[in-house]
């Protein structure tokens, strides 16, 4: 039994997993530097939460061959938090993310992602490309923007996306590296280098609880930023699981895959490293190299690990410049290119809702902001739409006394104006007859505008009949258990 | 609907016998057949060490994996409805009438587990494809089938011979005597010679059980011999079926826990593996 599972989940695609856990643990090592920079601690805490979280994602978490790390998205939150307070608080807010999600996970709120809609997940995924790119612009700006820079950043650009078209055996970006370190070297080139950026990790990480008081003090400052890191951490693995759900025609189960992250982020924090989720980019790259089991992100963990403890002094020596490239080719690689080519063809609410995700990202820095903005602005522009379904027409009777009001459709907040304004109370009659058994009242606003409507009549001094308000009502309920029998949903929509 | 024989059957050497074998249950307990091909879903990977993505990778390798697994699957597909014809024309020639293929995609566990309630008897070779030349060792799949479904399973040989005797391994557990009684009421072993047997030490407390469930048997119209054997039980009831020339051998399975099969190992599988007979397999 437990044969059969370890062959299955491990050693089904051995050399494939093998091979692609080598190209994405090189191509962790850069990101995570690059990550830790931008949370604004030393790179080993980076380097160590890439090998915690990837290597306990590979047991805990629910979805082979997506790769989680130290991410982008969760260092931007972190920034503020590690100025004022300092590492500590980071591991704590580490910690307290693992057990937040943990809890998302176990109350099932990963089924929420059903509310973000696709237009969301793109603006998010732009988004993010965005902010990985912004990040490097520091590295290329000011007194580090030199023309060798430049020059070599263009440079490592070029062997990524050229040295592929000579061979594909070798990843492009440890080419990169290579070469760009080599020349820093050969040169002796006055560029600043990873060993500038801070502290690398020389030994394998122990276990240690973070250095913080255990209080009520320390919980208000943490918990505002684990929030955010757990939302953010949730969203962006869970968009990715549905990647590469698509990638390999397979499904994974959403809200295991919040607890595996919870408990990467709680073993990352025990070792010193910083809060990551799963990585959109990593996940194509291991997808693309024949990644496809567990296996592939426990090497490419152990491996990052190994190679970077061992290394070290190497690692040290890798010019800024090759990072940035890496990275530059991360965030174009994330970038949703359809999402801009299809922007003419996509109806103009879903544009608008990617395009104010996006704005609302790159402003606040923070994913889970413009995630809110998205999913809101969805949310109107849906009841916008389904408020226009709404038909209300009357006949006069002969003699010229009665008239009836037929309404079908949606009757709620969005549509009670509409509702209100398509009866004629100027009109003199005697009798007013209102058939709504063809419409639905969704809310208590569509059934104080049908009050409303009656009591104008009446103040006019005509009589009001009302008909089949009894079928019209019936959605007013918060729960219709009408999914999985077809006779009731009929009854419900075309009653 | 009424229940059915379900026959699942791969590419292995087994499928011809997996077929012959539920042909005679379904003429015996006089119900349906149905063959059951299931298309695991393993998607192909190609590979592209390196390593770079750019605008619109995304799209492009989905594009690409898609249409690798596109050519793959039509292949599987034909190739399945081929195999299910010829098991159909095989059974139908044995005069089992309105024989039903299903072709499926997934799990073959799962799959199974969905047809679970059209089935009266699952039919299934002791290996699958992928560990057809494995002998001794039971198939990939097996244990995990028998453990979750919970209808009487019958894991085939690798050559059909009808069977002639039946015996029936007995430990005197409540698995054991709600198998016995299962097949004391079903037509399945209906007219054949039934030997019950029990490893272990012959005393009279279980000459006096094996006595009771004997009575059950010959009750239920089951010429019945009585052997108690001393040993190991995979040895000596081998030995045994190998002595008696037993063609079906009708046993409980999985009466323990996990937990327990992890530490002292599963009589259940080391019965399967080393049977030289097919097996009736009851939950």
């Amino acid at each position: 039994m437990f044969l059969s599972y370890l062959k299955q989940h491990w050693l089904s695609n051995l050399r494939g997993d093998i091979l692609s856990a080598m190209v994405v643990a090189l191509a962790l090592i850069p990101e995570a530097i690059a990550f830790s920079i931008i949370a604004g601690v030393d790179p080993k805490v980076g380097l160590y939460a890439s090998f915690a979280i990837c290597v306990i994602i590979a047991f805990a978490g629910a979805r082979p061959g997506m790769i989680s790390a130290a991410t982008g998205a969760m260092a931007l939150l972190m920034i503020t938090l590690v100025k004022q307070h300092g590492l500590e608080y980071l591991l704590a807010a580490t910690l307290l993310t693992g057990v937040i999600q943990i809890i998302f996970g176990l109350f099932k709120l990963g089924d929420l992602m059903r509310f973000v809609s696709r237009s969301v997940v793109t603006g998010f995924v732009n988004a993010l490309a965005i902010l990985i790119f912004m990040a490097q612009l520091p590295e290329l700006s000011g007194t580090y923007g030199t023309v060798t820079v430049y020059g070599m950043t263009a440079l490592g650009l070029a062997i990524i996306y050229l040295f592929p078209y000579v061979t594909k055996k070798i990843p492009s970006p440890l080419v990169c590296i290579v070469v760009l370190t080599a020349i820093a070297v050969y040169f002796g080139l006055d560029i600043r280098t990873v060993a500038d950026m801070g502290e690398l990790p020389d030994s394998l990480p122990v276990f240690l609880w973070p250095d913080v008081p255990l209080n009520l003090e320390t919980l208000q400052i943490i918990f505002p930023y684990a929030l955010a890191l757990a939302v953010v951490g949730i969203l962006e693995s869970l968009m990715t699981a549905t990647i590469v759900d698509d990638f390999t025609d397979t499904s994974s189960d959403k809200n295991r895959e919040c607890v595996g992250q919870g408990i990467a982020n709680i073993g990352s924090g025990l070792i010193g490293g910083m809060a990551g989720c799963a990585m959109i980019g990593q996940s194509v790259i291991n997808v693309k190299s024949g990644g496809r089991t567990r296996l592939s992100a426990l090497l490419a963990g152990s491996l990052l690990l190994l190679m970077v403890v061992f290394l070290d002094e190497w690692v040290g020596m890798i010019p800024m410049a090759a990072l940035v490239a890496v990275m530059i080719m991360v965030s174009i690689g994330t970038f949703s290119w359809s999402s801009v080519k299809d922007l003419g063809k996509n109806p103009k609410s879903s544009s608008v809702v990617m395009i104010a995700t996006v704005i609302v990202v790159v402003f606040t820095h923070n994913l889970a902001y413009g995630v809110l903005v998205g999913v809101l602005l969805s949310a109107l522009f849906f009841a916008n739409k389904v408020g226009q379904i709404l038909y209300i027409g009357s006949t006069l009777s002969a003699d010229g006394h009665q008239r009836t009001y037929n309404v079908v459709g949606q009757v709620f907040f969005s549509s009670s104006e509409q509702f209100i304004a398509a009866f004629d109370f100027k009109d003199a009659v005697e009798k007013v007859t209102i058939d709504v058994s063809k419409a639905h009242f969704w809310d208590i606003t569509a059934i104080s505008s049908l009050d409303k409507v009656m009591l104008k009549f009446r103040r006019e001094g005509t009589e009001v009949e009302l008909l089949g308000l009894n079928e019209a009502s019936a959605t007013l309920v918060d729960k219709f258990a009408v999914h999985n029998q077809p006779d009731a949903v009929e009854k419900l929509i075309g009653h | 609907m009424s229940k059915k024989v379900l026959a699942c059957i791969d590419a292995s050497p087994y499928a011809q016998a997996v077929c012959d074998y539920a042909v005679w249950a379904a003429k015996k307990l006089t119900v349906a057949m149905s063959v059951v091909h299931v298309l695991d879903n393993s998607k192909t990977v190609q590979t592209d060490f390196s390593g770079s993505i750019g605008l619109g990778s995304q799209e492009v390798l989905l594009a690409q994996l898609a249409e690798l697994d596109a050519q793959h699957g039509k292949l599987a597909l034909q190739r399945g409805r081929i195999m299910l014809d010829a098991a159909k024309a095989r059974a139908e020639e044995a005069g089992i009438t309105a024989v039903d293929e299903r072709l499926r995609h997934g799990e073959l566990v799962d799959t199974l587990a969905e047809l679970e309630n059209d089935t009266r008897l699952l039919v299934l070779g002791k290996r699958g494809f992928s560990s057809a030349d494995a002998h001794g060792h039971i198939g990939l799949h097996i244990e995990r089938v028998i453990r979750t479904l919970h209808k009487p399973i019958l894991l085939t040989q690798q050559n059909y011979t009808e069977p002639k005797s039946i015996m029936l391994a007995f430990d005197g557990s409540a698995t054991a005597l709600k198998g016995l009684e299962m097949l004391a009421a079903s037509p399945l072993g209906k007219g054949l010679p039934v030997h019950l047997v029990m490893a272990g030490a012959s005393t009279a407390a279980t000459k006096a059980h094996m006595d009771a469930a004997a009575g059950i048997l010959r009750n239920a119209g089951f010429d019945t011999t009585v052997a108690i054997v001393g040993g190991e039980p995979e040895t000596v009831l081998h030995q045994y079926q190998q002595d008696h020339n037993i063609d079906l051998l009708v046993m409980g399975a999985y009466g323990h826990s996990r937990i327990r099969q992890f530490i002292v190992g599963s009589t259940t599988t080391a019965m399967i593996s080393k049977a030289k007979c097919s097996l009736l397999i009851l939950r």
